[in-house]
């Protein structure tokens, strides 16, 4: 029988003094950090700052839109708040606020005391926080605040020749792309940082098998993001050389192809909403078993389907493309690509459903936002199955139905269960719980306000309305319908406002929460709250997928069963 | 679909998808039916057994077993295949629906009796030419009417003069980008006289919202009274001929043409028959004299963003050359 | 339902002698270069996407020379960067420093001939990057290798001169290693860049 240490040896309890310090001296602990954990807090604290600004640009956008003909912003301005909006959200606020929690979980939930490479993890953040801050620059730069400054207006994905020099003067799209490039080399670093973390880094026994799956969702996520965010970091190369160098690569005048853009961009564009989507079920995948109090159902289906969504991802990207004239054969072929897909991410829905069924289900609020997430996600799935359809694509694509399906993804899936990860780890970050009743008003209001938003919104894309207008004709029967969404962008501000609220206030009045306050099975709540800075004081091994629940049945643990 | 049905589908809107006016947006409604039925199906079951399992398996505090953890079950791979097979007959099923609708549309054989009308793109205006006709006519397109037993569908080929474009009129047909250095082209065929609306659907910059789209089906004695009217070179009105040598002597010329005169401008719409059409601005202003006169002023004043730039003329020049406009019957 | 868990608890502790994972570095490595590969393909899917389009203007078969003296040298070079990888592993370091100055030099020999080359297709043959689609896809793709080679040769160059300082031991063999694979990378774009720009395109 091999030796059995005891787990206050990987808990460390000797008391440490904490003398007071500095402001300066914290700052300066922060800024020079290589811990992972202060990495992650990094980044989502700084994801978080961007939430509140993109969500300001998209109130200031649903306050034009509420009427038709409305002079609330001009032309100009609306255009620059679309292409920041999107752009902030999936680059400045997604893509750091997931690879914060990436950061600071996965090192936890393996038994490792930091990721592979600490340095290259700070230049990561540290380069990704630098191109939101020149994205956010371009307000300023040029023509001065009045007028929203030079700040980039062609759209998020940016479409050739629009962004030529000849009808994109000065440099507004240039803040676009070297922005994002930056982003893109940060997302590069981390995601190599995960991989080799998660390869070569796994505490004894932990084979892949025994994987948590969030650990697997965020390896799968990261191999795409080397074979994705590349596409674009050539994309923008090759519009930088037009832009400034005179090459031809989208001068359609020279015989280029603007077609060949979107074939780049969207190379890229596509698999990257999965990117976002894949920690959005990492972070169900820890949070619904738990308060299910059941395993995971069909752990290794649930890793086939990811690796699955992982491939077929890279192969639908031109159904964003079906009106572009690609000919029947392409448009069948994205069409099958497409709906293929659904087939994997079904299954993930299944086996969710399938771990409800015969557990016990506790609602706390991580679990509310998690119940959210499956009938929201479900519903968004659906909505695109029908866009996958080339002819129905034909009528909607490019139209506010497509708005709302994206949405209803980002912000019901995604979002939703961002709101139940931080419920269900705030404790462990923080060492304080989330205030419950607050937690529950965030909730309820949220949920009223992204419905009335996002349900409401498919009505206009049905009845013809284009995305990307910054007013539209009051004949057209539209104005009840904006109106009604525009009126859920105040339930968003204040259930955004209380969950900041909550946030701060537990940070001083929250519960003390200790290592364990959800009786979970992870590593991760094998550690002090929050960990000490080398998370374990021995390095532990483990002998199945969930080893606290081994320690916590001694007599009928995980390893007897495991398929 | 009766009627009835249609106008109740399209929640009062001229634009509602679920009001098909033509064949192509037919195929697509009857699609989009066979869709929405699945998905409608598929949310039903699966979300019905979600919230039965969430009402079902609550965790009851006040049950003797409540501290104790459920059964664990970790797996079963008869389900999963189960849960893997019926999705994919579904998903070949609707696949093979999608295709003939692909290959019917895009496939679609041209009758001889097709009118064919070349557009061009434009920020942020719509240039319509009928080459076999020898019209050039901006915004506004006349098509006949087209019924099964003659069939008179109206082939478009598309392009654009500088970024991404896109047509779409909902009620007859999916839309078709246009795309610089590209031909795209799709059909239309009205079965009812009327006006059809739509807009550009591919951001295109500044004014990509007001580049209004307005089809005008028309029976066939008014669409060859159309066309004849619009064979016609400009009006030559003595009454105007101060508004036009005021015209033919600013930079109006070198945007615009007016066909029998020096005019030969092609980067603005063509304003030979301007005076006949309902709109101007691409649509979106009613074509009056006094939105003429403002427009002609200060385009930026209905349409901040245009690139047709505010003309600076003096107030007698204006009124003048505005005179001459309505005379472009 | 949810206690604090203050009962002492066990984590097994299984023997590790047989937990063995890869290295860090070769994995950090291979996904650069699965990175890096991504970047490199979608430049040669627009080189080739234009072959034959440009409207005007020089064509490959009217300026392109087949490089194979340089190609020859890049390719040794791999040969002779991973006699110096073979080398510090056994701990000789002097021969080390030698294989490593004729990867250097090899590789500015390539880059020497890459200059030439463009010298010559600007000034004689009219072909800049501005001047067709060919032009534009041509630099921008050869171009973009050549970067590549400029930061290996960096790189290698840095090794150099630690291994001629006597500052590297056979302990550093597996770094070594590793950037022998970003050199090899370098090696094999060249191989898909020389196919596909001088043979299939002319």
């Amino acid at each position: 029988m091999a030796t059995q240490a005891p787990i206050t040896a990987v808990l460390d309890e000797t008391a440490i003094p904490a003398p007071r310090r500095m402001a300066l001296q914290v700052l300066h602990d922060w800024v020079m950090t290589v811990d992972h954990k202060k990495i992650g807090l990094m980044y989502i604290g700084y994801a978080l700052l961007f939430l509140v600004v993109a969500g300001v640009e998209a109130l200031l956008m649903r306050v034009q839109l509420a009427v038709p003909n409305n002079t609330f912003v001009s032309p100009q301005v609306f255009n620059r708040l679309f292409t920041m909006h999107g752009t902030t959200m999936v680059f400045f606020v997604g893509m750091p606020i997931l690879f914060g929690f990436g950061n600071y979980l996965i090192p936890l939930m393996i038994g490792a005391r930091d990721m592979a490479f600490p340095r290259l993890n700070a230049f990561s953040f540290w380069i990704s926080a630098f191109g939101g801050l020149l994205l956010y620059f371009s307000f300023f730069g040029g023509s001065g605040l009045y007028g929203a400054g030079t700040a980039p207006d062609v759209g998020w994905f940016a479409y050739a020749p629009l962004t030529a020099k000849v009808f994109s003067p000065g440099h507004s799209t240039d803040y676009w792309t070297l922005s994002i490039l930056l982003s893109g080399i940060g997302s590069v670093g981390v995601a190599l940082n995960i991989v080799a973390t998660v390869i070569c880094m796994r505490c004894p026994g932990m084979k892949l098998s025994r994987l948590p799956l969030f650990v697997w969702l965020y390896l799968v996520t990261s191999m795409m993001v080397f074979v994705v965010v590349s596409p674009l970091t050539a994309a923008q190369i090759m519009l930088m050389l037009d832009r400034y160098v005179g090459s031809h690569f989208f001068d359609t005048q020279a015989g280029g192809s603007a077609i060949l853009w979107m074939h780049f961009f969207w190379i890229f564009g596509h698999p990257e909403v999965y990117i976002l989507i894949l920690p959005a079920f990492a972070f169900a995948n820890e949070i619904i078993p738990v308060f299910s109090r059941k395993a995971i159902f069909g752990y290794p289906a649930m890793v086939a389907a990811t690796v699955a969504i992982g491939f077929i991802s890279l192969s639908v990207w031109a159904h964003h493309m079906f009106t572009v004239g690609l000919g029947p054969g392409a448009n069948t072929f994205f069409t099958l690509s497409t709906m293929l897909i659904a087939i994997p991410t079904g299954i993930k829905i299944f086996n969710w459903l399938a771990t409800l069924w015969g557990g016990k289900i506790h609602f706390t609020v991580a679990m509310m936002f998690a119940v959210g997430f499956l009938f929201q996600f479900l519903i968004a799935g659906l909505t695109g199955i029908m866009l996958s359809v080339a002819p129905f694509d034909w009528q909607l694509g490019n139209s506010y139905f497509v708005v709302a399906h994206f949405h209803y993804v980002l912000v019901g899936a995604i979002l939703f269960m961002l709101f139940s990860a931080f419920y269900y780890w705030y404790p462990k970050m923080t060492g304080r719980v989330l205030s419950e009743k607050l937690g529950k008003w965030h909730f309820w209001i949220f949920l009223i306000g992204f419905h009335l938003t996002f349900d409401f919104m498919h009505i206009p894309g049905l009845e013809g309305m284009p995305r990307r207008v910054y007013t539209y004709e009051a004949d057209r029967g539209w104005m009840l319908w904006n109106l009604i969404v525009s009126s859920g962008a105040i339930f968003h501000a204040i259930g955004t406002l209380i969950f900041v609220y909550n946030m701060i206030w537990a940070f001083f009045r929250g519960h003390v929460a200790g290592p364990d306050p959800w009786d979970a099975w992870t590593l991760e709540w094998a550690t002090s709250s929050p960990p000490a800075t080398y998370n374990f004081a021995t390095i532990p091994s483990v002998a199945s997928r969930r080893p606290l629940w081994d320690i916590k049945h001694p007599e009928d643990p995980d390893s007897n069963y495991e398929m | 679909m009766s009627a009835t049905h249609i106008l109740a589908f399209s929640f009062g809107s001229p634009t509602s998808i679920f009001a098909p006016a033509g064949t192509p947006a037919h195929s697509v409604f009857n699609l989009s039916m066979l869709v929405l039925g699945i998905t409608a199906g598929i949310l039903l079951v699966v979300a019905g057994l979600l919230i039965y399992a969430l009402l079902r398996y609550r965790h009851r505090s006040a049950s003797t077993n409540s501290e104790q953890e459920p059964p664990q079950i970790y797996g079963s791979n008869q389900i999963e295949l189960s849960w893997t097979v019926i999705p994919i007959l579904i998903v070949v099923m609707l696949f093979l629906a999608t295709a003939r609708v692909i290959f019917s549309t895009e496939h679609a054989g041209k009758p001889s009796t097709a009118i064919d009308v070349v557009v061009i793109g434009h920020q942020f205006w719509w240039e319509y030419r009928y080459p076999k006709l020898d019209i050039i006519t901006a915004n506004e397109l006349h098509v006949p009417v087209s019924n099964s037993r003659q069939p008179t569908p109206t082939y478009l080929t598309m392009s654009s003069a500088d970024t991404d474009h896109s047509f779409w009129v909902p009620r007859l047909a999916g839309k078709m980008d246009l795309i610089p250095n590209r031909i795209n082209t799709m059909w239309i065929d009205p079965e009812s006289s009327g006006l059809y609306l739509g807009q550009c659907a591919q951001y295109c910059g500044t004014q990509h919202a007001k580049m209004l789209i307005r089809v005008y089906a028309d029976d066939p004695a008014h669409f060859a009274a159309w066309i004849a009217h619009q064979q016609q070179p400009a009006v030559q009105n003595p009454a105007a001929a101060e508004g036009r040598a005021v015209f033919e002597h600013n930079a109006c010329i070198s945007c615009h043409t007016i066909a029998g005169t020096v005019a030969t401008g092609r980067f603005g719409p063509d304003l030979t028959h301007v005076a006949s059409r309902d709109t101007i601005g691409s649509g979106s202003i009613p074509n009056t004299p006094a939105n003429l006169r403002s427009f002609v002023d200060d385009p930026a004043h209905f349409k901040p963003g245009a690139l047709m730039p505010a003309m600076h003329l003096n107030a007698h020049d204006l009124d003048a050359v505005t005179k001459y406009l309505t005379t472009l019957q | 339902m949810a206690e604090i868990n203050a009962s002492p608890a066990f984590v097994p502790h299984m023997p590790t002698e047989d937990w063995h994972l890869p290295s860090r570095g070769v994995v950090g490595i291979a996904c650069l270069i699965l990175a890096e590969a991504a970047i490199f393909i979608i430049f040669v899917v627009a080189y080739i996407y234009y072959i034959g389009k440009s409207i005007n203007g020089p064509t490959p078969h009217d300026v392109l020379k087949l490089p194979v003296l340089t190609t020859i040298c890049l390719l040794s070079s791999s040969l002779t960067v991973h006699f110096a990888v073979v080398a510090l592993y056994r701990g000789k370091r002097d021969r080390c420093s030698l294989w490593l100055a004729s990867t250097v030099l090899l590789g500015t020999i390539f880059l020497a001939g890459t200059a030439r080359e463009w010298y010559q297709l600007i000034y004689h043959d009219g072909l800049t990057i501005q001047t067709n689609l060919f032009g534009t896809t041509f630099y921008s793709l050869v171009g973009l290798h050549a970067t590549h080679v400029i930061i290996g040769l960096f790189m290698l160059s840095l090794a150099l001169i630690f291994s001629l300082r006597g500052q590297v031991t056979s302990k550093h063999a597996d770094r070594l290693d590793v950037l022998s694979f970003y050199w090899h990378f370098v090696d094999a774009v060249w191989v898909v860049v020389f196919l596909v720009v001088y043979v299939l395109g002319r």
